[in-house]
């Protein structure tokens, strides 16, 4: 898909500074409706770290970030989050002991106007807006494959399963942009594949813009329309995978070697990334 | 005729409940009904305790603070108003309507009360939310005892004995259904999703530190009903019946029930009560009998008596949708 969309997720020279490190430095980025980008890097890049500052769990200690338009600095998550940007984590963050259906319930609340009293009375409305909850929330399980899951418990799911309810709980809360940390941890080749299938689908039906950190190289570049790839927080390129996949910068700081190494150690991606 | 169900489907605990509390309270001696509205408040405590504690997830022990607020602030209105006549009404109808007010009053003392204390401290976490509650609950129990209106330590005594087992029975009602539909609803997921995940939760739309806020609010203002209940049975309001002591109490009641328990937390309240009655006979001996059972019961039932579980999980499922509108 063309990159004609538009432009749902800005980054401006954005910097994270803890102390005296620098996780990320002029960090630029541009998503637009229907984008696929993928984020690559070696450990501790700053892939996470970038996420967390478009997402709002730290406030960038420099530049500027915009969601539609509109400046999100220092707003808190739950704040960006209702302007339309939706994430996953690294190591899965469910909602364990509640169900599946409950999980991605908890995410449908956005437009949601009944409230306390209207709860403690039942009224038509507080009906109404639960009966349309539940059925967001079947049809958003449902799109994730994840539908005959409804009521199981989240941490009694296996590990793939959780990883897409937590994309089905992201999709909850109609989001424009989708920031998905390395959903395909943890799977094997073929799963990838077919989940990384799966998130292009959602991407078209809910025409969304979507940033992935992925480890896997050879699937993230066949699935994005471009890739950033980051070392110790700087942006070493940026553009479309094949070129990308030739730039002599990430050969040496990604790949080492010289040739691309398709399938790197499983979990080698460290927490602090 | 549609409007007519669901205004009925709305208020139904209250109208099963109001005949059978009715039965109760003729059947009942005074030192029986006595004890059902000790187990009546505990209950109300417990249950109210457990929005914070259970559904939440924080840690509060400064509940009998805002029992507190909510006795005096009663108890103030009802010595206030116990000779006036409301609105030519008879002199029984006037005084359960002045009775209801103190009630109301009472909670929205404590409401309030749990707002300025749930702002500055629900930004913290666990151990140290827990001490900042401590703390708060200490300093509303010694300002009330340097009071001179309230009558400092020797409190106020003479309250009109207003509360009866139906009273008493109402406030259980209005504490449950509180508790049970927040559960099944929008904002009650959201307390459910801060306890599980703090993070998880804020990145899915849920303003953490609001709804905390929130569960704090209500929490405090039913135990301000509990606080008003207890004293015009009592006829007399203290300080010292509001110490850390007492916000322990509820805790234990909350933890051995099961958090985020309700039917638990009602178990817990009613059998602790009882076996803390029984043992008045043994007194010297209470307080350790007492702790034995407490470290029998979560020595084989670590999670509480119910987990998270409720009674009418047990229920068949149509029936269930029948009682809480439609969900789950």
């Amino acid at each position: 898909m063309s990159a004609t969309g538009e432009t749902v997720l800005e980054a401006r020279r954005v910097a994270m500074k803890f102390g005296g490190l620098t996780a990320l430095s002029d960090f630029d980025l541009t998503l637009r409706t229907g984008e696929l980008v993928g984020l690559i890097g070696p450990n501790g890049a700053g892939k996470t770290t970038a996420f967390n500052a478009l997402t709002g769990v730290y406030p960038p200690s420099q530049g500027e970030v915009r969601v539609a338009g509109q400046r999100v600095n220092g707003m808190r998550p739950h704040q960006i989050c209702e302007l339309g940007v939706a994430r996953t984590f690294q190591n899965v963050r469910l909602f364990r002991e509640l169900s599946a259906f409950d999980n991605v319930r908890i995410a449908c609340h956005a437009g949601s106007k009944s409230g306390f009293t209207s709860a403690w009375l039942l009224t038509p409305r507080h009906d109404a807006e639960e009966e349309r909850i539940r059925q967001r929330a079947g049809e958003f399980l449902a799109v994730m494959e994840l539908g005959h899951r409804k009521h199981e418990v989240a941490r009694n799911l296996p590990y793939g399963e959780q990883r897409r309810l937590e994309i089905a709980r992201a999709l909850a809360t109609g989001p424009r942009v989708l920031c998905l940390d390395e959903p395909g941890a943890g799977m094997n080749a073929s799963e990838k594949v077919a989940l990384l299938a799966l998130i292009r689908r959602i991407r078209d039906q809910f025409s969304l813009a979507i940033l992935v950190i992925e480890h896997d190289m050879r699937l993230v570049m066949g699935v994005s329309e471009r890739v950033m790839v980051l070392d110790h927080g700087v942006t070493i390129a940026h553009g479309r995978p094949e070129e990308v996949r030739r730039d002599p910068k990430v050969i040496e700081a990604y790949l080492g070697d010289g040739k691309l190494k398709l399938r790197p150690p499983r979990g080698a991606e460290g927490g602090a990334a | 005729m549609r409007r007519a169900r669901l205004v009925l489907r709305s208020v139904a605990p209250f109208l099963i409940a109001l005949p059978v509390l009715w039965l109760a309270q003729g059947a009942s001696p005074p030192d029986v009904s006595i004890v059902l509205v000790a187990i009546a408040v505990n209950v109300i405590l417990a249950v109210s305790l457990n929005v914070v504690n259970g559904f939440t997830g924080q840690f509060s022990i400064g509940h009998a603070a805002f029992m507190a607020v909510g006795a005096y602030t009663a108890a103030l209105v009802t010595t206030g108003m116990q000779d006036l006549q409301l609105l030519g009404l008879p002199e029984g109808s006037s005084d359960a309507l002045v009775f209801f007010l103190a009630l109301l009053a009472g909670m929205a003392a404590a409401s309030v009360a749990g707002l300025l204390v749930g702002i500055p401290s629900l930004r913290l976490r666990g151990d140290y939310l827990a001490i900042v509650t401590l703390g708060f609950g200490e300093i509303i129990r010694v300002v009330i005892e340097n009071t001179k209106a309230l009558g400092q330590a020797t409190g106020i005594s003479g309250l009109p004995p207003y509360t009866n087992v139906v009273w008493a029975g109402m406030g259980v009602v209005a504490t449950v259904v509180m508790a049970r539909r927040l559960l099944l609803s929008t904002q009650g997921r959201a307390l459910l999703a801060i306890r599980e995940d703090e993070v998880a939760a804020e990145a899915m739309g849920v303003d953490t530190v609001g709804w905390k806020v929130r569960a704090f609010v209500i929490s405090a203002a039913f135990a301000g009903l509990a606080g008003g209940l207890l004293v015009h049975k009592i006829q007399l309001v203290t300080p010292r019946m509001f110490t850390f002591v007492k916000s322990m109490e509820v805790v234990v009641m909350v933890v051995l029930g099961g958090m985020g328990s309700i039917t638990g937390s009602i178990v817990a309240a009613t059998l602790l009560t009882v076996v803390l009655e029984w043992l008045r006979g043994v007194d010297q001996y209470r307080m350790v009998i007492f702790s034995l059972l407490l470290i029998v019961l979560m020595l084989t039932r670590p999670s509480g008596l119910f987990g998270t579980r409720e009674i009418w999980d047990a229920l068949p499922r149509w029936l269930r949708r029948r009682v809480d509108g439609g969900t789950p």
